[in-house]
């Protein structure tokens, strides 16, 4: 098993869960979330006094799912999550040691 | 018509119900400035400090009411004594004024013009606290405020309004408040900044605005309250000069608007939200003291021209290292000196009074006599300000301490946060707050 985490802007929210129920996927778990990549946020300007905006607005979105649909996943994440432009984010994947559902208590693929 | 109802005053003044009337709705709309001036100034500091901003401004509609109907007016228009200062008893708690009482020449009550008047005086005060965000006790603003409008802001009045005022008898031309508002709360704010010194952080810190659209929402509130400020200071509308002052209010609230958009778009790469309001506001403090004297194109004019310099003004205090928080000397000091001598400049002679400008006929004459309004009353609330604050320092101490300032000066002073932001993002966080936590108590007197 793998978890799959994205870290994408947050307006990508909607097209990225569509795009992973139409592939079926059951669940995911969406965090708010901020941070910088090499772009370094933006700047703001008040009355002429600016401010560098390092932490940006992002959303962390994971997903558990069986080794077999990893790659296939991100390539999904990934062509819904990409607008071309800079601050689109990053899709990573890593393995899970083990899975439990709490209400049934099954384990690994049937867990889900 | 209107020589008639001139004459007619001359013999013997009569009330009439339309001024009345009128002046009443403008009392109301120019009290609508202070709470929106708390909302102006309330969104552009940060959320740890947002309801000590609108509390400052706030509190002034309680302690400046009661101090003008105690001794305020009659400090400010009764009996003139030495061109300084007024008294009249029969003022001291409004107490032995007629309900149908007219001043000679004056087709409104007595106690409408006190409302009115009454309506300035709160916010003026709350002007000066933009300068001071974040830092300053609220038992110790308050009490500021209780010595300033003594000291300061009911003497000035009289200078430049009351019968028998010096800069009234020189010929001063201050239509709504350029001078006894703007200037006096603008060099105010200079004083007292000079003494209390700057923010934690400042110029190291981010202090971004929290909520432009809570400053939007000020400066709208700010703009329709001015039009009963602006239009309402003929005291009524026999002769039409009243909504010539209304029409040039919204034209050179434009055109400032305008100015200061165009000159960050230039410098700053951007029309901004925040550019957009405060040139409106400098556009209103510029025509305040000229709208009466100028013609509707003289209105763009020191509009734009206000809207321009105040733009450029607001960066002084990262050059000279003062901290004007929310830059009331960079909006109301500049803007009230520029509108205050554009008028030496720009009088017709045709509205408010025959004295005709520079551009109009008129030589140097007007302009000499405005800078002496500007810089008496500049100088005058500059020092005494300083005074007071630094009196009030030395006892009751001015600032919070170091550590409550950098936590949020809301918590600490008014024990209360401006936002809940527990229950954003859903279900966990909204259970958390809802389940008895250990370290929130509710305190319960016995």
């Amino acid at each position: 098993m793998k978890l799959i985490t994205a870290i994408v802007k947050p307006h990508k929210l909607d097209e990225i869960k569509e795009a992973l129920q139409a592939f079926g996927v059951q669940g995911l778990t969406v965090t708010e979330a901020s941070g910088y990549g090499r772009q370094r946020g933006h700047t703001e300007v008040y009355r002429g006094a600016e401010y560098q905006v390092d932490l940006v607005p992002k959303i962390r979105i994971e997903v558990l799912v069986d080794d077999s649909d990893a790659e296939e996943l991100i390539r999904v994440i990934v062509s819904a999550a990409a607008t071309g432009k800079i601050g689109d984010g990053k899709v990573w994947s890593v393995p899970v040691d083990s899975v439990v559902r709490v209400r049934t208590g099954e384990r690994g693929a049937d867990a889900l | 018509m209107a020589s008639a109802i001139t004459t007619l005053a001359a013999d013997a003044p009569t009330l009439s119900a339309a001024n009345t009337g009128f002046m009443l709705i403008c009392s109301a709309l120019v009290m609508l400035m202070t709470p929106g001036l708390a909302f102006f100034y309330g969104g552009m500091v940060r959320v740890k400090s947002s309801l000590n901003m609108l509390m400052m401004s706030f509190i002034s509609l309680g302690i400046v009411t009661i101090l003008w109907v105690l001794y305020g007016f009659s400090l400010a228009f009764g009996t003139d004594s030495g061109s300084l200062i007024g008294w009249n008893s029969d003022y001291v708690g409004l107490s032995g004024i007629g309900i149908t009482e007219l001043w000679d020449g004056y087709t409104i009550p007595v106690y409408v013009f006190a409302v009115f008047q009454l309506m300035f005086a709160v916010i003026t005060p709350a002007l000066i606290s933009g300068a001071l965000a974040d830092r300053v006790k609220f038992g110790a603003w308050v009490l500021f405020t209780a010595l300033w409008v003594t000291v300061v802001y009911f003497p000035v009045a009289h200078w430049v309004w009351g019968a028998g005022g010096w800069l009234f008898e020189l010929g001063v031309i201050d239509f709504a408040g350029g001078t006894a508002v703007h200037i006096n709360a603008g060099a105010a704010a200079l004083g007292v900044i000079l003494v209390i010194g700057k923010r934690v952080g400042f110029k190291k810190d981010p202090m971004r605005p929290h909520s432009l659209p809570l400053v939007m929402l000020g400066a709208g509130l700010l703009w329709f309250g001015w039009f009963g400020f602006n239009a309402g200071s003929w005291l009524g509308n026999d002769d039409g000069v009243g909504a010539v002052m209304f029409v040039n209010t919204q034209v050179a609230t434009a055109a400032a608007m305008l100015a200061w958009l165009a000159y960050e778009k230039l410098r700053h790469g951007s029309f901004t939200t925040l550019g957009a309001a405060s040139g409106a506001v400098a556009g209103l403090v510029a025509i305040t003291p000229a709208g009466g004297a100028v013609s509707p194109l003289g209105a763009i004019a020191v509009g734009a021209i206000a809207g321009l310099l105040c733009a450029m003004a607001v960066g002084l205090k990262y050059k000279f290292g003062y901290d004007d928080s929310l830059d009331v000397i960079g909006v109301h000091l500049v803007g009230g000196v520029v509108g205050s001598l554009l008028v030496g400049l720009f009088a017709t002679g045709g509205v408010q009074s025959d004295v005709a400008g520079l551009f109009y006929g008129g030589g140097l004459e007007q302009l000499g006599k405005q800078a002496i309004g500007v810089f008496a009353v500049l100088a005058y609330s500059l020092v005494a300000s300083a005074l007071l604050a630094f009196l009030l320092d030395k006892t009751i101490g001015m600032r919070v301490s170091e550590d409550d300032e950098v936590a949020g000066i809301d918590q600490v002073e008014h024990a209360e946060t401006a936002y809940d932001f527990s229950g954003a993002g859903g279900g966990a966080a909204s259970r958390s707050t809802a389940s008895p936590a250990p370290s929130v108590s509710k305190k319960v007197d016995a």
